[in-house]
């Protein structure tokens, strides 16, 4: 493998490892606020991209498609949390996970009823003529994904540090109890949660559909990825959920890379899982866990 | 004990028993015994997850893969090597058992639900396999010509006699199942799904107890398998996507969780709920599991077996709370 070709492998492994980013991110804004692993976080992957190609196709511009695919889904996030998550609150948490993972049955079928079962394009953000940076040519799709993804894990950081809705979710995160006795909402709190998570993680799958086509189908897989990420990184440390998205993001490209044999892409897909198995194997905690995992 | 004593005891199972077993003499129709022979293969898979969901608190999205284990297990064996089919089935059980070990010993040490996740992957790896691995599997045209399980010259092709056979390892198992949550392994199953640190520090390897019923759901899950090609004699990958798993799950939680019976119920519901709904459109009864899933653990977490507790419970809401009698507040 040559040079070039290596950083080719490693642009479109960013350009992945970014979508898987946003939806580790995703899965942890929720496991923060309500100890929940959301098995329908892939679906909020899947409808952000169907509903801009949607939107898209009535005729919206793409800046527009996005910015409604974004709000249309989290509010999604937030019916579901109202509907489904809220009355199992105080329920164990075997019964709310079997929720999330109805939801995702559910809204997987309404996507496949209302888009049909094809896998639908979106047009890149500006254009397809690749850029050459160091004599490999990268799309500037990558570099769309890249800037959208950081200006959103900068903007997610700004809010939880410096106002006080966001200190009032981290305070839940650290203690509902003690944050529930200073006078904070903690079901406003989960209701947020619910909405930001659903929201960040269809902006990921509307800058992805530009590069992979987007089906009703895609989203489990994603979820998949995203939480092998929120793994790597440790469950529950949103840097960690990002950087653990790249680095898979990275592996899974080089793999493609590395392998010779004719459809080694579609043994790309088990590089997560094998991933997830060894990292819980070896370090449940995570490369960069802070949370401690509890063993029993 | 005696058998009336035996029998009283056990009045439920063998009235069942009694039921399934002699269904075939009064149902001539043919579509309406493949029902009832699909029942006894989902009951199998639905025993061992329920076990798994009720008694270890642990769920699992990759069960479809333990089914493929054993249909593909048995498939290939018997019509690419010309193995026994008994041998076959035996075979591919021990490999669903080996590869729950795999699955369950690094994510059942640790609290929380990491199975569930490891297992949808591994449910996406195996459907992943079964569609590119086209020298052992055939891909996406699938296996045919699988043949009947036989013993000497008793044929189990025949719907009557595979029907027998089916139910009655079906209600093997579901003995099993019974016997379990009532022996010692039960009890300690239980409290580790309510108190896990108590369960812990009284003496229960609590992870031990909880890879030994994986494993023990995956097998079933595999046997499941098996049986069900002998009878349909042809096998492709469609039938095991992630989404079946989901409808597995949804089958133990609409039967009810926690109840070794609500496997029974939820298993005859779900293969005839969909008979009916497939008069309108087949692809609404995914988006009904769905919901169903949700509406159950909302509003009636005991799922169908736990409806019987419902007319109590209303009584208890409109009577006033002091004309109840003392053990019921």
């Amino acid at each position: 493998m040559s040079f070039d070709q290596f950083l080719q492998y490693i642009s479109s492994g960013i350009t992945s490892g970014s979508i898987y980013a946003l939806t580790a991110l995703g899965f942890t804004l929720i496991y923060n606020s309500t100890d929940i692993i959301n098995f329908a976080q892939g679906e909020f992957v899947m409808l952000g991209g169907l509903v801009a190609i949607s939107m898209h196709e009535w005729g919206a511009p793409l800046p527009l498609a996005f910015l409604v695919a974004v709000a249309l889904v989290g509010i999604v996030g937030v019916i579901f949390e109202q509907l489904a998550i809220r009355p199992l609150l105080s329920a164990g948490v075997l019964a709310q996970i079997i929720v999330t993972i109805g939801a995702s049955l559910a809204i997987r079928t309404v996507a496949m009823l209302i888009w049909g079962r094809e896998s639908l394009p979106l047009p890149p953000f500006s254009g397809d003529s690749p850029i050459v940076i160091l004599g490999a040519s990268i799309l500037p799709q990558t570099l769309w994904v890249l800037g959208l993804t950081l200006v959103i894990v900068v903007a997610l950081q700004l809010f939880y540090r410096r106002t006080l809705t966001g200190k009032a979710v981290r305070a839940c995160s650290v203690n509902p109890t003690a944050a529930r006795l200073m006078g904070i909402s903690y079901s406003r709190v989960v209701l947020l949660s619910f909405g930001l998570s659903a929201a960040i993680s269809a902006a990921g799958g509307v800058m992805i559909t530009p590069v992979s086509f987007m089906s009703y189908s895609a989203g489990a897989l994603i979820g998949l990825k995203g939480f092998a990420a929120c793994i790597l990184g440790g469950l529950g440390n949103p840097v960690g959920a990002v950087a653990g998205g790249l680095i898979l993001g990275i592996l899974e490209a080089l793999t493609v890379g590395f392998l010779p044999f004719s459809g080694s892409s579609g043994y790309k897909d088990g590089v997560a899982f094998l991933i997830l198995l060894v990292i819980l194997f070896a370090r449940p905690q995570g490369l960069f866990g802070r949370r401690t995992v509890e063993k029993v | 004990m005696g058998i009336v004593a035996y029998a009283r005891k056990h009045a439920a199972f063998l009235a069942f028993s009694a039921v399934a077993m002699c269904a075939p003499l009064f149902i001539g129709n043919k579509y309406y015994l493949s029902i009832l022979a699909f029942t006894a293969t989902r009951l199998m898979v639905a025993l061992g997850l329920n076990l798994l969901m009720g008694q270890a608190g642990q769920v699992s999205l990759g069960h479809a893969a333990f089914v493929a284990i054993g249909a593909y297990g048995s498939a290939v064996m018997t019509t690419r090597w010309s193995v026994n089919p008994w041998l076959a089935m035996l075979v591919a059980a021990l490999l669903a058992a080996g590869v729950a070990a795999i699955l369950g010993v690094p994510t059942l040490k640790l609290r929380g639900h990491y199975l569930a996740m490891a297992t949808l992957g591994f449910g996406e790896i195996v459907f992943i396999l079964l569609v590119q691995l086209k020298g052992l599997t055939l891909g996406t045209d699938g296996i045919s010509g699988i043949p009947s399980l036989t013993i000497g010259s008793l044929d189990f092709g025949r719907p009557r006699a595979y029907h027998w056979l089916a139910w009655g390892v079906a209600l093997l198992m579901l003995r099993m199942s019974l016997n379990l949550v009532d022996s010692r392994v039960g009890r300690s199953l239980r409290a580790l799904d309510r108190a896990e640190i108590a369960a812990l520090s009284l003496g229960v390897n609590t992870s031990f107890r909880k890879v030994q019923v994986f494993v023990v759901s995956a097998v079933f899950a595999s046997v499941a398998g098996s049986f069900y090609v002998h009878y349909i004699h042809y096998i492709s990958p469609d039938s095991f996507s992630v989404t079946f798993s989901v409808v597995l799950v949804t089958t133990v939680v609409l039967g009810g969780l926690g109840n070794v019976w609500g496997a029974v119920w939820g298993s005859i519901f779900m293969l005839f709920l969909p008979e009916y709904l497939k008069r309108f459109n087949q692809d609404y009864t995914n988006l009904v599991f769905g919901l169903m899933l949700i509406v159950v653990m909302i509003f009636l977490p005991g799922g169908l077996v736990g409806l019987r507790h419902v007319p109590a419970r209303l009584r208890r809401r409109f009577t006033p709370p002091d004309a109840l009698p003392a053990e019921d507040t």
